[in-house]
């Protein structure tokens, strides 16, 4: 069970949270006019790194609200959390600073 | 008493059934993952299409990744005409195989029930049954109490939380004994001259003018005239290595099993609605498998609250497992695509080729994976029963959705 630093609430249980997928992925301005290639991409495509990967979550059992954490899929350690509408996080500011103080 | 103990019918463990080669400098076919898909690629290609110059590179040791982490279970029925043609093709080789390696797999085909829990799964259920029948494949729907008859140990009471209220029955479904399956198939590849390599991990893939030129590795460059990759959880970072992006999410999906018991549980027992899927090994242990956990993960491991609810529903199912103890839990990572059904498939790499998205059910699609890979591979063009499901699906909208049948909630 992952223990993860909601921005407002403060660290807790995995089981409290839902997953929300990768972060950042931009509904198409224009879906009308996009080609199916780039259609297809925005419908079945998200990233899939062995490494950081920017991810939302929701605090479902708690405040209810939406963030961003950026996570290394490759161990499952947090790197860095944010609220929704912040820019995305690289996941390197954690360094030198406890996520879960 | 049973003065024989469990598990003493088995065989022996072998000693050394293939070579252990050095990697060589080229090879026609460089095949990239040495878990079962892999192994029965790399022996069909000798079998059906006289191709020996091939290298199956493995990164850890043989059929050590979802080839062992797996629940064995094999079956066909599942939805979609597409689906039936692939998956009943892998049946009825898994019929042949043993004879075929001449390698005992512990083939047991001692059918599959697929519960049905609620109003709605009973309408899909039948209606997959019916769709099973029209594509020939074996399929049965049973009310409770015949689900009773073919599995006494399921608990059909109408007061528990999950109640049966019927399941598919597919007579032909079973498990096979995944070490024995990878030995067999690695035996056979080996003596038609493939080199099997283990401890040799692709850390990059070679393109030129557009076209795979080999693979680089953690033992050295390796020219190749056609690569394949067949990798399933690590699918996405190694085609990304050749910048072509997968609709694949990979997570992690866990399986555990009790001590040894006496048989008790005769069939394979599988449940959507509370993700849990039961059979009794050879040897006794009682093998279930869990959902997969919601975010995605190279970790090879999961979260023990996903094993915890599982093992809750289970008992609703099985009041008799109660006191049984969990031995073993263990986690494998599985590259889940948007409609649960495989990839197969040229790529825009002129050859290089795609084996993956098995997601949670690769296993009973072993051989048959392994017969159109080997095709796709050896004619450059789709098998017919591949064609389906290529990787330009994803544009076209063409999807051969699984979900209902895939059995482990994505």
């Amino acid at each position: 069970m992952l223990l993860i630093p909601c921005p407002w609430c403060g660290p807790r249980d995995e089981a409290e949270y839902t997953y929300g997928g990768q972060a950042h992925v931009p509904y198409p301005q224009d879906p009308a006019s996009l080609p199916d290639e780039e259609w297809g991409r925005y419908l079945f495509h998200r990233a899939n790194p062995k490494g950081p990967h920017a991810e939302r979550w929701c605090h479902t059992a708690g405040c209810r609200r939406w963030f961003n954490a950026v996570r290394d899929t490759a161990t499952n350690q947090l790197l860095a959390v944010y609220r929704a509408g912040e820019p995305r996080l690289a996941g390197g500011e954690a360094n030198g600073r406890d996520l879960f103080a | 008493m049973n003065p024989r103990p469990p598990g003493a019918d088995l065989p022996e463990h072998p000693d050394h059934l293939w070579r252990d080669p050095e990697p060589g400098r080229s090879y026609d076919v460089v095949i990239v993952g040495g878990g079962g898909h892999g192994l029965a690629t790399a022996h069909y290609l000798a079998r059906n299409h006289g191709i020996t110059d091939v290298a199956v590179l493995e990164r850890g040791w043989l059929a050590g990744g979802n080839m062992a982490r797996n629940t064995t279970i094999i079956r066909s029925n599942y939805l979609w005409d597409e689906s039936a043609g692939i998956y009943e093709h892998a049946l009825k080789l898994w019929e042949g195989l043993e004879e075929e390696l001449d390698y005992p797999l512990l083939f047991s085909q001692r059918g599959v029930l697929n519960l049905a829990h609620s109003l709605q799964d009973v309408r899909d259920s039948v209606r997959r049954v019916e769709a099973n029948r029209l594509n020939g494949v074996d399929a049965e729907w049973l009310d409770p109490q015949q689900v009773k008859e073919v599995c006494p140990i399921v608990e059909i009471s109408p007061d528990v939380r999950y109640p049966v209220l019927g399941a598919t029955y597919q007579p032909r479904a079973g498990i096979a004994k995944h070490d024995h399956v990878a030995w067999g198939l690695a035996r056979s590849a080996d003596a038609a001259g493939i080199d099997i390599v283990q401890n040799c991990e692709v850390t990059g893939i070679d393109v030129s003018g557009g076209r795979v030129t080999g693979v680089r590795t953690s033992r050295g460059t390796i020219a190749a005239g056609k690569v394949a990759l067949c990798a399933a959880g690590h699918s996405s970072v190694l085609a990304d290595m050749a910048g072509i992006p997968l609709p694949l999410q990979s997570h992690p999906l866990q399986a555990l099993v009790s001590e040894l018991l006496e048989p008790v549980h005769p069939t394979v027992v599988m449940s959507n609605a509370v993700h849990v899927y039961v059979s009794q090994a050879h040897k006794g242990e009682l093998v279930m498998g869990a959902g997969i956990d919601a975010y995605t993960s190279y970790t090879q491991r999961g979260a023990f609250h996903i094993i915890e609810r599982q093992m809750a529903a289970a008992l609703e199912l099985f009041p008799i497992f109660a006191r049984a103890h969990v031995l073993r839990t263990w986690g494998g990572i599985v590259d889940v695509t948007p409609d649960a059904s495989p990839i197969i498939s040229l790529t825009p790499v002129k050859n290089l080729y795609l084996n993956c998205g098995w997601g949670t059910g690769g296993f009973k699609a072993t051989p048959g994976a392994g017969w159109v890979y080997a095709h796709t591979i050896a004619h450059d063009t789709p098998h017919p029963l591949a064609a389906p499901f290529t990787l330009d699906r994803f544009t076209t909208g063409a999807l051969v959705d699984e979900h209902g049948a895939a059995a482990v909630a994505h």
